[in-house]
């Protein structure tokens, strides 16, 4: 009789034995993918001898951390966008972190003066133009408020205007010409669609190789990914169908980046990881294993990406861009920008 | 009829005057873990409810104005739509492969069950590459022709409604396939023999007998793949519906409200719930239980050439539209990267992940579902007061009817609140958050629903009288169930183990939220690789995750065909709610 009891409380045991404990460890929690993390944290623990332990967390990431309280074992959090990533700091899941070696290795608009969040990557989101349909004098010139123009009416694709990449070129956009004319914006967007908005960046750049549409938006890694071939020769294809447009001293730039959580139980361990991702050799792998842009003033750019051309980005406040996200995921809404 | 006379002939035994204190304790033990299995289920409904309340500020004025009248549109008329599609096709398929011959039947039977180990996310993905101006199909049909300009064959859109109710449907029918097999094969033999005797043929036979009769485990199947459908994201959001759902993942991660999320989702479940009673209500008016027959394998009747060929491309095309087609495009993907990388190195790890907390979790879920359909069972008796035992019954559907990941968040912040709470009788008890068990606790939530529903099902085959007897020899409560009905319910039960490991090892959102430091599994490593764009990696995993399920599908079948030998125990042969 006791026997089956015995064996349900074993097997209970073992799903809440902790993982033995190592002598260093950091933990983290991230939304960046494991197939860009991995690199970054086997270096690391190559160097360090610090083990890093990771969850991959889509959505909610925030909430595991305000449910676990001081309980929570986590002690980085990695998130890309800079709503999810002032989220945190918002919600006071995140702790200041003074380091001579962070401020020096990052700008100081990419982080925040008390050291709750530093940017670790920059994010550029471009205009892709079919090499085929729009001649290269034309597309160098173009603009994010172009693509509102009638001219471009049913060749326009774009992903959700509600996914966070959009909502933050949006509110970027609103800081620079007010909510009223990104309003009139999003619907001459939407009336130049020519399909619903979804799908993902890549797609983007497929449905403009296929024909559906002639110009599109994607972030520049997505680009970079595509003709690296990394994701297949299919997706080369698809990449080599577009010229990747950053428009001259206006280009929106979104950012990675990272924080010591409020409770983190290592958080000397923390701050070395976070001072290892702004370091030369790990601003490398992001630049080179991601397509993405260092924030590290002078690290190289991958070289397919440094092809777009130069990023130079819009002058406006990180936290001002989350602070408007809200009001333009409304603004898309109203439009009905998804439909 | 026979039933009905026997049900007259026996009569209930009395009450006894004093009941042992063990049939007592028995009894309680039982009904105080259905309720204790509700209660877990209801944990993640009541910390939204908390999140609920603490209001979304100006919201739902722009809700209301913005979002919810298209969404609900927008939902209504996919869930008709896979309504219509999974009925249809899962009645219509089970129909022609039970009680009819043509070429292929037998592999049909098998085949149609297949799309279950598909994820609907890997589905969509897989077909808006095949489908694409830029894909394989578009490309061959130029070249055919002599086309040049993609835009010159108009084919229809994949990422749209209908393409959405395609994508869904085919992916999800086998739940009402299952079921209504189950139902054809054990109840309506002697039936449709009847109806075939007075003359009724073909369609009037399916209309005026086999539709009716099979109907309830029609309902319970198609109410699985409606919730399915309901709170999906990833195939929806994908294709480009914006459903409830999505307005809830939208408000909850875009707005950052986490309690205009709650709401929403807390009004999906209102209106589930009011149409799952709704539809309890008309399945209660509708009596007319069937007894479950030995032996009761209709006569298959011979369809003429013509006809079997049409029968056999009605079964052909779902398979092909929820299996062969994305399969076979996860073959040749996986096959493109394995042949340049190798397989993921981790490949195994995955697998493992994946096969030992689905089983958990189907371990503890079976037991509670058997008590949770046993308490109902208490409640359907003639004899018998109802204790509430058919609401928890219903209840335990709540954790299905969340979209998973609001579900996951739920239970995230309820774990939370307890792990507060036995912080504080010291550190000895094992915080629950960030562990396996959490995870498991949260395919508990998920999916007590299915086997729930199936074994209610099961149990309404099983006549009063057998109670009855085994009482009136004076056993009680937890004997009746362990001795009586569990040898009669163990076809239902290992069918229904068999979807709940299935669905365990699909599900993504509540997996990825939940689980604890480096632990991927097969749906977590898929969608890391999909999300990043390297969608042959991805591949890998997707297609590991449906040869995983194969076995079990494979079992699935097996277990739901009528045995030919004829013994003394009766087998009811459910396969599905």
């Amino acid at each position: 009789m006791t026997r089956p009891k015995k064996a349900v409380l074993f097997a209970l045991s073992l799903l809440l034995a902790p993982v033995a404990a190592h002598a260093a460890e950091v933990n983290l929690y991230t939304t960046r993918e494991p197939g860009l993390m991995r690199p970054l944290t086997e270096r690391f623990t190559q160097e360090t001898g610090i083990q890093v332990n990771t969850v991959f967390v889509q959505g909610g990431l925030a909430e595991r951390l305000t449910a676990e309280g001081s309980r929570s074992r986590a002690d980085v959090a990695m998130v890309v966008d800079v709503g999810n990533l002032m989220e945190l700091v918002d919600r006071e899941l995140t702790q200041p972190v003074q380091s001579k070696a962070l401020e020096e290795a990052i700008p100081a608009n990419l982080r925040d003066p008390q050291g709750r969040w530093f940017a670790l990557s920059t994010r550029a989101r471009a205009i892709l133009a079919s090499r085929e349909r729009i001649p290269e004098a034309e597309a160098a010139k173009l603009t994010y408020e172009d693509l509102a123009d009638p001219r471009f009416k049913g060749r326009v694709c774009i992903r959700s205007g509600q996914h966070p990449y959009n909502t933050a070129l949006f509110s970027i956009l609103m800081i620079e010409h007010g909510e009223a004319w990104l309003r009139d914006y999003l619907t001459k967007l939407k009336a130049n669609l020519a399909r619903r908005a979804t799908g993902g960046d890549r797609e983007v750049a497929r449905d403009i190789l296929a024909g559906l549409c002639d110009v599109g938006l994607a972030n520049t890694y997505y680009a970079g990914l595509m003709l690296s071939g990394r994701g297949g020769e299919e997706q080369k294809r698809w990449g080599e169908a577009v010229r990747v447009v950053l428009p001259a001293n206006e280009t929106a730039v979104n950012i990675s980046g990272g924080a010591v959580t409020r409770h983190a139980p290592n958080r000397a361990e923390a701050v070395r990881f976070l001072e290892f991702l702004a370091s030369p050799e790990a601003q490398s792998i992001y630049a080179n294993g991601n397509f993405e842009n260092p924030v590290r003033p002078n690290a190289p750019v991958n070289e397919i990406v440094a092809g777009f051309g130069p990023v130079t980005p819009r002058n406006v406040s990180l936290p001002e861009v989350a602070a408007r996200r809200a009001a333009a995921s409304r603004i898309v809404d109203e439009v009905g920008f998804d439909r | 009829m026979k039933s009905a006379s026997i049900a007259e002939g026996i009569r209930p035994p009395g009450r006894p005057f004093s009941l042992p204190f063990r049939r007592l304790r028995a009894a309680g033990n039982l009904r105080l873990g259905a309720a204790l299995s509700v209660a877990l289920v209801a944990l993640p409904v009541i910390a939204l409810a908390f999140a609920a309340a603490r209001g979304s500020g100006d919201l739902w004025p722009h809700l209301i104005r913005h979002v919810l009248p298209h969404a609900m549109v927008e939902t209504a008329l996919l869930l008709a739509g896979v309504g219509a599609f999974v009925i249809g096709v899962g009645t219509g398929t089970a129909w022609l492969v039970s009680c009819h011959r043509f070429p292929g039947r037998r592999s049909f039977a098998w085949a149609l069950v297949l799309p279950l180990a598909l994820p609907t996310y890997v589905s969509a993905y897989a077909w808006l590459d095949v489908l694409h101006p830029a894909g394989p199909v578009q490309a061959g049909l130029r070249a055919i022709l002599g086309v040049t300009d993609p835009r010159a064959i108009p084919l229809p859109e994949i990422r749209s409604l209908p393409g959405c109710i395609m994508v869904m449907g085919s992916v999800l029918f086998p739940y009402v396939y299952l079921a209504a097999r189950a139902a054809f094969l054990t109840q309506g033999a002697d039936l449709l023999r009847a109806g075939r005797g007075l003359g009724a043929g073909g369609m009037r036979l399916f209309l005026t007998i086999g539709l009716p009769m099979a109907w309830p485990a029609i309902a319970a199947g198609a109410s699985l793949a409606l919730l399915e459908t309901l709170n999906d994201v990833g195939a929806a959001e994908f294709l480009g519906v914006r459903t409830l759902t999505v307005s809830v993942y939208v408000t909850w991660i875009t707005r950052s409200s986490l309690e205009g999320a709650a709401q929403i989702a807390l009004m999906i479940l209102a209106i589930v719930a009011a149409l799952l009673a709704l539809e309890g209500w008309a399945r209660s008016r509708a009596h007319g239980a069937h007894g479950v027959r030995e032996n009761a394998r209709p006569d298959r009747r011979q369809l003429p050439p013509a006809a079997g060929l049409l029968a056999m491309l009605f079964c052909l095309v779902p398979v092909l539209l929820g299996f062969v087609v994305p399969v076979s495009y996860l073959v040749w993907a996986a096959w493109r990267r394995v042949e340049e990388f190798g397989l993921p190195p981790d490949l195994l790890t995955w697998i493992g992940n994946s096969a030992t907390l689905s089983a958990a979790a189907t371990l503890l879920i079976l037991p509670a579902a058997l008590v949770l359909a046993f308490g109902a069972r208490g409640d359907a008796m003639p004899d018998r007061k109802a204790m509430g035992g058919s609401v928890l019954l219903r209840a335990s559907l709540m954790g299905y009817a969340l979209p998973g990941g609001i579900a996951a968040v739920g239970l995230i912040v309820a774990l939370g609140g307890l792990d507060d709470l036995t912080e504080g009788f010291g550190p000895w008890i094992p915080a629950l958050s960030g562990t396996a068990a959490a995870l498991v606790l949260a395919y508990f939530v998920r999916f007590l629903a299915i086997p729930a529903g199936g074994l209610d099902a099961a149990y309404a085959r099983i006549r009063p009288q057998m109670d009855w007897s085994a009482r009136s020899m004076g056993a009680p409560p937890g004997r009746i169930l362990w001795r009586v009905h569990l040898p009669l319910l163990l076809p239902a039960l290992s069918a229904a183990a068999l979807l709940v490991f299935l669905d365990a090892m699909k599900e993504l959102p509540a997996t990825l939220l939940l689980r604890p430091f480096n632990r991927e599994t097969l749906a977590t490593a898929l969608y890391a690789e999909a999300a990043r764009g390297t969608y042959e990696e991805g591949a890998v995993a997707a297609l590991a995750l449906v040869v995983v399920g194969l076995p079990v599908i494979a079992l699935l079948v097996a277990g739901g065909r009528p045995k030919a030998r004829s013994g003394k125990r009766m087998r009811p042969n459910e396969a599905r709610p």
